[in-house]
């Protein structure tokens, strides 16, 4: 049943193409206060003392509250996503540049800046530790004395690491290599912010955040502030983004709140863009040494990896709890093996916390990275074609739902189709004898693979949770007499379009037309719980949730429509949107007329109470795993390093899709994040602690010049597992392109001897590698 | 300092702090919340509006820099509240999703046409290249501009 699919234009562009979308800064309170953050200038120091008396004494100030003055409320530290603590305003110490120190409230906002001038805070500079492949050095400085185990955060593994050893000790050919995946941020267009309006009457707060997941972080709110859930409304607006930037809660929206609380007053904080970039979430920040085992004639079969992953000064990762390193374990990738083992280890640095956001699917990206490289590394070795290697090794379709060596079994699969069709479509052939041409000219052009399995979806309950809240989702589909439907969903989007691709899932259910189906989401007083939208999980999970609403309408329709025409429900058969009488299907009603009845006077039969309302709450019994793969060509100026993305064509099997043409875009913006995380976008630190790419001026981000116009294809292998077969695809480019885009830099570098060169990919940065210089690119240290 | 500035077509006198930027005056004071701010440093574009008819980064123009001057946001595009085609257009392509480069994009693309009812591909991506979008890797940005030079005389649209 595929009726009500297809490219239907969004119902959101509505307002946004009139410039009447309702983001967080839009929103204006009665009697507002705007707040404003003091941070640290140092990345390590410990605070002597902090006086706001100054500020206080401004006279557009309302109130300064300092560290001291939260710890008083019990909320100067709040929990992490990843069950550690983070310091709402610092109390002890500064742990990175930019970490929260004081917070003032002012009637503009302009005033609140004003008086942050006016704080004198007196730090005591301590040695920054920077660079993570030092954190467990003897001597090195604590980041965390507040906890037992100095810098190391964890020691994770997953794999057999005895069978993995063996396969590599009966290889032929081993080839490994030091990779950094650096330190990047998803930069939103639409910066952090909240809206905090505290009743003290009826101790009621209302809290406009920018979050992708507003009930989990009601749950939060509630922990740290001690306001009972259920007097705690928290309400996404308009997202410009997010990307998994909005997935955790942030210092700010706590200072927000308090300052609410204290002033009585609604407090709106939205973050510069220097904070932004400075102390929101990062990504990535994995130093990484990958080896790969196979035989002389091409047969991968071993993989090994050991990770030092940077989490900053808090470790507040934004993934499943049981997963210290995300889900990197997938990082099998798409081949077959017979062992393979991964080691992980957690260290706190003088960085800003956060860490797995920024469309990665729960660090898979890293892993695709890591295997992509090494699969690329381990052609040129063997001398063989990078796409016959792959081809070669690919899992086969008759081979799923298939057990990786790590455990994780993927749920549906035909790579070797998805990979012949981006071979034919970037004519693989031709453009490899084009680039010999091009050689013999002294011209350097790349040709880059990548192909990837994402899993995404988090996550069947008892497997995977996030401080104990199991990753399902609610949905909540109430059906007006009319027919026409109000869907209430869990999941929170940011561009996805939910507004439209959920109200295409019910109407194709229901068959009624998208535009009868109104999708409610973000404000948690009108929806039903549910853990919200990251890790590709919207489709997947919550998607599911409003398809199994839907069906239970239908079903409870089917019997109101017996009564209807006095007929058994055995006898309707569900046809072209109707509750059809078999072998006379003229005999019918649909979901409009049907409502009408439910509603009506209508005796109706058992198991009918009335209305067709349904709810559902889905937990998923699986992950679902997309694929794809990437061919990314360049043109690469030796004399500058500069690189040219001439052509990308992405090939994606997200299983069934809803609405096309939000998917390709979907794509579109991942091989954007691809090139941009390849080529420019990286957070960089000098030794002393400061953040080098604080703006957008020294963070770069990929423009219309830089990014080519993508060549798209589509293979459909359903999903099994989900009542439409869809597998979510909001990531997958970002997961699988960046692979591609590297090798193929290296793959145009190849005639200088180059087998690697991390990103970003700058043009400094290529020159040098040409050169034979390399530096690292995770800090300013060379 | 006093300021009279015709916006949309109507005409504001306020009394502004100097340093009161552009961007901050339409969406604070005027309540016209379309245009956005997003860098601070006149990256993103997410804030363009017209001065006289020239686009403009309103984050780095100050509110008292557009005294006697006219200036267009996004709100002032439609015409007898009919949408322009290039508002149509981004709907039609699927030149945004989260929408909120969108009213500056809209913004330089209308520009852009009315100096060149005809562009290439390629500048059309010259003229927003100042402007960052992080979530359609613009090309369906280059497509809805390409869309709205070939519809320039349809108007009557709802755009969704």
């Amino acid at each position: 049943m595929t009726g009500a699919y297809g490219p239907l234009a969004r119902k959101e562009d509505a307002r946004f193409i009139r410039g009447l979308g309702n983001f967080i800064d839009d929103i204006a309170l009665p009697g507002m206060l705007h707040g404003a953050i003091l941070r640290s200038p140092l990345a390590h120091a410990r605070i002597v003392s902090v006086d706001a008396s100054a500020a206080r004494a401004h006279p557009a100030v309302v109130a300064v509250l300092t560290g001291d003055d939260l710890a008083e409320r019990g909320m100067a530290w709040m929990p992490t996503v990843f069950g550690d603590v983070q310091a709402v305003l610092a109390t002890d110490k500064v742990r990175f540049q930019g970490q929260e120190v004081a917070f003032v409230v002012a009637t503009d906002r302009y005033a609140a800046r004003d008086a942050l001038e006016l704080i004198a805070v007196d730090y005591e500079p301590l040695p920054p530790l920077m660079d993570a492949l030092t954190a467990l050095d003897p001597g090195a400085p604590v980041v965390r004395e507040d906890l037992p185990g100095g810098n190391r955060i964890f020691d994770w593994s997953a794999g057999d690491k005895a069978a993995t050893d063996a396969a590599f000790d009966a290889a032929d050919v081993v080839v490994g290599c030091d990779m950094i995946y650096p330190r990047s941020h998803p930069a939103p267009l639409e910066t952090c912010g909240a809206i905090a309006d505290y009743e003290p009457v009826g101790g009621r707060l209302t809290l406009w955040v920018t979050s992708q997941a507003p009930h989990a972080h009601r749950v939060l709110y509630a922990a740290i502030t001690g306001l009972p859930e259920h007097k705690i409304r928290v309400v996404s607006p308009d997202l410009g983004g997010g990307f998994g930037a909005k997935v955790p809660v942030y210092p700010g929206y706590l200072c927000a709140i308090a300052a609410s609380m204290a002033t009585g007053r609604p407090v709106k904080w939205v973050e510069d863009r220097s904070e932004n970039l400075m102390s929101t979430t990062f990504a990535r920040d994995y130093h990484m040494h990958g080896e790969i085992a196979a035989t002389a004639d091409g047969e991968i079969l071993a993989l090994r990896a050991r990770v030092l992953a940077d989490h900053g000064a808090f470790n507040a990762a934004a993934q499943p709890s049981k997963f210290p390193a995300g889900f990197f374990h997938i990082f099998t990738g798409s081949y077959q093996l017979r062992a393979a083992y991964c080691e992980v280890t957690g260290v706190f640095t003088n960085k800003a916390p956060g860490g797995v956001a920024y469309s990665c699917s729960f660090r898979i990206t890293e892993a695709v990275y890591l295997v992509e490289r090494l699969t690329d590394m381990l052609a040129r070795e063997l001398g063989m074609d990078p796409a016959e290697l792959r081809m070669r090794n690919l899992l086969r379709p008759e081979q799923f739902p298939y057990t990786g060596p790590t455990g994780w079994q993927y749920d549906s699969g035909d790579y070797p189709r998805a990979l012949r069709l981006a071979l034919d479509m970037a004519g693989y052939d031709e453009l490899r004898r084009e680039q010999a041409e091009r050689r013999a000219r002294g011209e350097y052009m790349g040709i880059g693979l990548s192909f990837f399995t994402e899993g995404v979806g988090a996550g069947p309950r008892g497997q995977m949770d996030i401080l104990g809240l199991a990753m399902v989702d609610g949905a909540d589909l109430r059906v007006h007499p009319t027919g026409k439907a109000v869907l209430a969903i869990s999941v929170q989007t940011q561009g996805q379009g939910h507004e439209t691709t959920f109200a295409q899932l019910v109407a194709n259910e229901l068959g009624i037309s998208p535009d009868d189906v109104d999708v409610v989401h973000g404000d948690t007083d009108r929806t039903p719980f549910g853990l919200g939208t990251y890790g590709s999980r919207s489709t997947p999970v919550s998607g599911a949730a409003a398809v199994v609403a839907a069906t239970r309408v239908r079903e409870r329709a089917r019997l109101v429509a017996a009564a209807m025409l006095e007929v058994a429900a055995d006898d309707l058969e569900w046809l072209d949107g109707k509750w059809r009488v078999r072998g006379d299907p003229d005999l019918g009603f649909g979901i409009a007329e049907i409502a009408q009845a439910a509603h009506s006077a209508l005796e109706l039969p058992a198991g009918v109470e009335g209305h067709l309302d349904a709810s559902a709450v889905y937990n998923p019994p699986n992950l679902t795993f997309p694929f794809g793969a990437y061919i990314c060509v360049t043109d690469v100026d030796p004399g500058t390093g500069e690189v040219r993305v001439r052509r990308f064509i992405a090939v994606d099997d997200c299983g069934v899709r809803i609405n096309p043409m939000i998917v390709e875009g979907q794509v579109h913006r991942g091989l954007a994040d691809g090139i941009g995380i390849a080529l420019m976008q990286s957070i960089v630190f000098d030794e002393t602690g400061n953040c080098l790419s604080g703006s957008f001026m020294d963070y770069l981000l990929p423009t219309s010049l830089e990014c080519p116009s993508p060549e798209l294809g589509e293979t459909v292998t359903p999903s099994p597992h989900h009542p439409v077969g869809a597998k979510g695809i909001g990531e997958s480019a970002t997961v699988g392109s960046p692979a591609a885009v590297v090798n193929s830099v290296v793959d145009a570098l190849a005639p200088f001897g180059v087998v690697h060169a991390d990103m970003p990919l700058t043009p400094g940065n290529v020159w040098r590698t040409i050169q034979g210089r390399p530096v690292r690119t995770d800090l300013s240290l060379s | 300092m006093k300021i009279t500035v015709t916006v949309n077509g109507t005409d504001y006198a306020r009394v502004v702090e100097p340093r009161l930027l552009l961007i901050h005056f339409l969406r604070d004071e005027l309540r016209l919340t379309g245009s956005h701010w997003g860098c601070d440093t006149s990256n993103c574009g997410a804030c363009v509006v017209w001065l006289d008819e020239t686009p403009v980064k309103s984050c780095t123009v100050l509110a008292v820099m557009v005294d006697g001057r006219r200036v267009t946001t996004v709100e002032g595009l439609p015409r007898g509240g009919v949408l322009d085609p290039v508002q149509e257009a981004f709907a039609a392509c699927h030149g945004l999703q989260c929408g909120f480069c969108t009213p500056g994009m809209i913004m330089t693309a209308r520009w852009l046409l009315d100096q060149n009812p005809d562009p290439s591909p390629g500048e059309v991506r010259e003229a927003i290249s100042g402007q960052v979008c992080r979530c359609t890797g613009y090309e369906n940005i280059v497509r809805s501009v390409l869309w709205a030079a070939k519809h320039h005389d349809r108007a009557g649209g709802d755009g969704a």
